[in-house]
């Protein structure tokens, strides 16, 4: 009986050693990717990561060498024209949510945000494609920015929602007190004070949409030239990774993995910059 | 002396600036035009999609999401293969990522020693934000040829006789498509998991370790159950991601309108017949149908995404969401 | 010297005081009095919060607002400077005349009853993005106040009058919450002082403080009624005994008693009131 109970305990006991040790190989298998990805960006990407990738214009098909300079000008120039967009009505969207309206209508709109949130990045494509590239006949580097800017919205305007409402209500009271107005307060204090938090939302927004494709395929479109014109077809990072990657030709495939290693070093190292911001953020907030 | 003093102090209130009403309201509402834009943005994106379509529409009505023919010259065109290839994929990809990420989450907040938790988080943050072209990119010249040459084959071997690891094995396929996946929704699945096993409140840990559980037992039993309709959102939310992952599942998938009982045979997705044939759309038809996709897409992708949120709703789960979209 | 200071600033007050308003008829309050609450109710939705509450606050005197924790001090206090209005779904009836003037007028805008009468509060709340410097003068600067001279002015003597001045002068680059908790109460007092407020109310300024930090606010509060009027909410007895001229009791969001604090605390007239000092219940 007593030696029943016991093997019963241990088994018990195997049992949840055995768990446990699933779990860790879940995890394991969950990161696994990470390293992987890594691993082959580098193995493939770093040989082909030179002066030339960041000064030239991309190779003629068959002629070896050649850069994605103008990829990378566009993807900056897309993100700048996307952020004008994005940053301010997101921003301002979020303090409304966070500052003003009523609970039952702040919580659809909450609502909505989440769900735009959710829509695949290719339909942003369709729709700018019918509202800007099919009225003013052709592809261009306005399109595929208003494409980028508009998944930006949803995404800051949650998350400056968010580090606004984490402000400690104690600062609102003290400038009112003061005879500030409401939009002074919460332009120069209830702003100022979760600006660490805002910019982090806006860095993390930059950084996922510099790395989308689908969007841009049928609005920025690619260029294998500069682009002279905002009105006309830009090169984006990921396009040309996209293209290089589908293409036949082995020279194409390593410019393909040097562009992706720069692209994913240019996304950790803004994900890396948040993680700093941010511990400085919860420091002084709380 | 004195009185400069006085005069000085009387004015301190007087040299201030009236408070002005105009600037309150004005921000108001300038801030709250910024936030309805997401109505706005809802609104468009349905209305545009509608408007790009109705000719196709009015063409093949019900049928477009019956047939499965998608013949461009003959301006034949039902998305069936399209739809059958989201599904298919999406599911192998929730095979694959549920319990791997349930696991995950599991072994973060319960199992796992207390000085790995927050490096893990963060390494699984770090998977979420790997562009998708670039895991495509890795999916096709790293990923598709060892499949091809280790787990196909095997598969092939011992299970060979039921008809879903059937038939030769090319390389670029459903299956793939299906992994890739599963790889680009673990990160949310994950993260989302975290979240709600968090949320169980710890009376109810100590509860059955009072009762002298063991930790698996109290993770089963006390989280896990607690914690069911959460991850069912979670569940859910990760499939919303599924059904719309685009350019990784392009890469890899194949992309052939087929409806093939192979998981070996390439497919396509409602989201990869839009990237690849778009720009090729050369009628106006073939233009009015991927437009069409698109609605279905779209259409579906907000069902689900609606569910997941009312699933959620109750939980604060927001850092999550927010950390890995 | 500074003696000097006090004298002249405080018949400025006054002089300022008669300026904006003829002096109200004094009937029945023996002592000049800043504010004149008559008949206030207020709710926060359905939960009347303040019942019909009628008393004077005296010039140049400490107030003390007693009670049990939920009676309505804090919404009492708060509705002196229209500060309770920030809660949604509040409701009032009733007058608060500031020198003869209705604070609710419609005409009135809360900022202008908020720049003439200040706020401290239960927490020290120093901005924690500005230095020390900034976060005094941020009322004027917000306030449309540009001179850099007179900012300085301002910095510096309402520093002086907090009592910061020689312990902060050195280090007003430094970021407000670098500071201890009672400075930094302190520095919120100067806060405030720098708009040149005629009242400062005062939200159990002293709770989150130790007794030595606790002193020296009592110290300064003693100091500061020569020049302004000040109505302080407490729920530590021996604090309103301490510091205030006049006490008002409150139980459930009625004023059952006030007057001057040492018959409140040696003869209060009320049984309620005698119950609540003597430690009874509260």
């Amino acid at each position: 009986m007593q030696f029943e109970r016991a093997h019963n305990h241990t088994w018990r006991k195997i049992k949840s050693g055995l768990a446990c040790g699933i779990a860790f190989v879940s995890a394991v298998l969950v990161i696994s990717p990470l390293g992987l990805v890594f691993f082959y960006l580098l193995v493939n990407g770093a040989g082909s990561v030179n002066w030339d990738f960041f000064t030239k214009l991309p190779a003629p098909v068959g002629a070896v060498g050649g850069g994605m300079a103008n990829a990378i000008v566009g993807t900056l120039e897309l993100l700048a024209f996307a952020g004008v967009i994005g940053i301010p009505i997101g921003v301002l969207g979020g303090v409304y949510l966070a500052e003003y309206g009523s609970a039952r209508i702040n919580s659809f709109l909450r609502f909505l945000a989440d769900v735009l949130n959710g829509i695949p990045s290719i339909t942003w494509g369709v729709v700018v494609y019918g509202l800007v590239v099919l009225r003013f006949k052709g592809f261009s580097a306005y399109a595929g920015g208003l494409a980028l800017g508009l998944i930006m919205i949803p995404l800051i305007l949650r998350t400056t929602e968010e580090v606004i409402l984490l402000v400690p209500n104690g600062y609102r009271e003290a400038a009112l007190a003061l005879g500030v107005s409401r939009w002074k307060t919460i332009v120069h204090i209830v702003m100022k004070t979760a600006s660490k938090g805002i910019i982090t939302g806006i860095l993390l927004a930059l950084a996922r949409v510099g790395g989308e494709t689908a969007p841009l395929l049928f609005t920025a479109f690619g260029n294998r030239f500069w682009n002279h014109s905002l009105s006309q077809p830009i090169a984006a990072l990921p396009l040309q990774i996209f293209t290089y990657a589908i293409s036949p030709y082995d020279d194409w495939h390593r410019q393909a993995w040097a562009g992706a290693l720069v692209l994913v070093t240019g996304v950790f190292c803004v994900n890396v910059t948040v993680r700093i911001l941010t511990r400085g953020r919860t420091a002084s907030v709380v | 002396m004195a009185a400069s003093i006085a005069v000085e102090e009387s004015s301190v209130q007087a040299r201030m600036a009236r408070p002005s009403r105009f600037g309150d309201k004005a921000f108001e509402w300038l801030t709250l035009a910024m936030a309805l834009t997401v109505v706005v943005l809802v609104v468009l994106i349905g209305w545009q999609l509608w408007r790009g379509s109705t000719l196709a529409i009015q063409k093949f009505g019900f049928h477009f999401l019956t047939t499965s023919t998608w013949d461009p010259v003959a301006e034949q065109f039902g998305a069936l293969p399209f739809i059958y290839g989201t599904l298919v994929s999406s599911l192998i990809a929730l095979l694959i990522a549920v319990p791997l990420g349930i696991a995950t989450a599991a072994y973060l907040t319960e199992l796992a020693p207390l000085w790995i938790r927050q490096p893990l988080v963060s390494l699984i943050e770090m998977l979420a934000a790997i562009p998708s072209v670039i895991l495509g990119l890795w999916g096709i010249f790293v990923m598709i040829p060892w499949l091809r040459d280790y787990p196909f084959p095997f598969l092939k071997r011992f299970f060979g006789w039921i008809p879903l690891f059937s038939g030769p094995i090319y390389g670029p396929c459903m299956f793939a498509g299906g992994i890739i996946i599963a790889i680009m929704i673990l990160p949310i699945i994950t993260s989302v998991s975290r979240e709600i096993l968090r949320s169980v409140p710890d009376l109810q840990r100590e509860a059955a370790y009072a009762l002298g559980a063991t930790r698996w037992e109290a993770t089963r039993i006390a989280v896990l159950s607690y914690a069911k309709k959460g991850l069912f959102g979670a569940v859910i939310l990760g499939l919303g991601r599924a059904l719309g992952e685009t350019m990784a599942v392009t890469m890899v998938i194949g992309n052939t309108p087929q409806i093939a009982a192979s998981l070996f045979k390439p497919g396509y997705t409602l989201a990869s017949v839009i990237a690849n044939e778009f720009t090729e759309a050369t009628t106006d038809m073939y233009l009015q149908a991927l437009f069409e996709v698109g609605l279905v897409l779209f259409g579906t992708t907000i069902l689900v995404n609606l569910l997941a949120q009312l699933l959620l709703r109750t939980i604060a789960v927001k850092s999550a969401t927010r950390a890995v979209q | 010297m500074e003696n000097l200071a006090m004298e002249t600033t405080e018949r400025s007050v006054i002089e300022r005081a008669e300026q904006r308003s003829a002096p109200p008829p004094e009937v029945e309050a023996p002592m000049a009095c800043t504010f004149q609450v008559k008949n206030l109710s207020i709710w926060y939705g359905e939960k009347r919060a303040i019942d019909n509450v009628t008393l004077d606050v005296a010039s140049n005197a400490v107030t003390a607002i007693i009670g049990p924790s939920g009676c309505g001090k804090s919404t009492l206090l708060r509705a002196l400077n229209r500060m309770h209005e920030l809660v949604p779904k509040t409701r009032m009836e009733g007058t608060v005349l500031l020198h003869g003037e209705n604070l609710y007028s419609s005409t009135v805008d809360p900022a202008t009853v908020r720049r003439r009468v200040g706020m401290i509060f239960q927490k020290s709340n120093p901005f924690p993005t500005m230095t020390i410097g900034e976060n005094v003068v941020i009322g004027l600067r917000l306030n449309g106040v540009r001179n850099q001279r007179f900012l300085d002015e301002r910095l510096e003597k309402s520093l002086r009058m907090a009592a910061l001045w020689d312990e902060v002068k050195d280090d007003l680059h430094k970021p407000g919450t670098s500071l201890s908790g009672g400075q930094q109460q302190r520095l919120c007092i100067a806060r405030a002082l720098a708009v040149e407020p005629e009242v400062i109310l005062m939200d159990e300024p002293c709770s989150a403080l130790d007794p030595i930090a606790t002193a020296k606010i009592e110290e300064l509060i003693n100091e500061l009624k020569a020049q302004y009027t000040i109505v302080t909410v407490t729920h530590n007895m021996q604090q309103a005994g301490r510091i205030s001229d006049y006490t008002a009791f409150l139980y459930i969001g009625r004023l059952i008693e006030f007057g001057p604090t040492t018959k409140i605390f040696t003869n209060p007239s009320e049984k309620q009131t005698e119950d609540y000092i003597t430690g009874r219940f509260g």
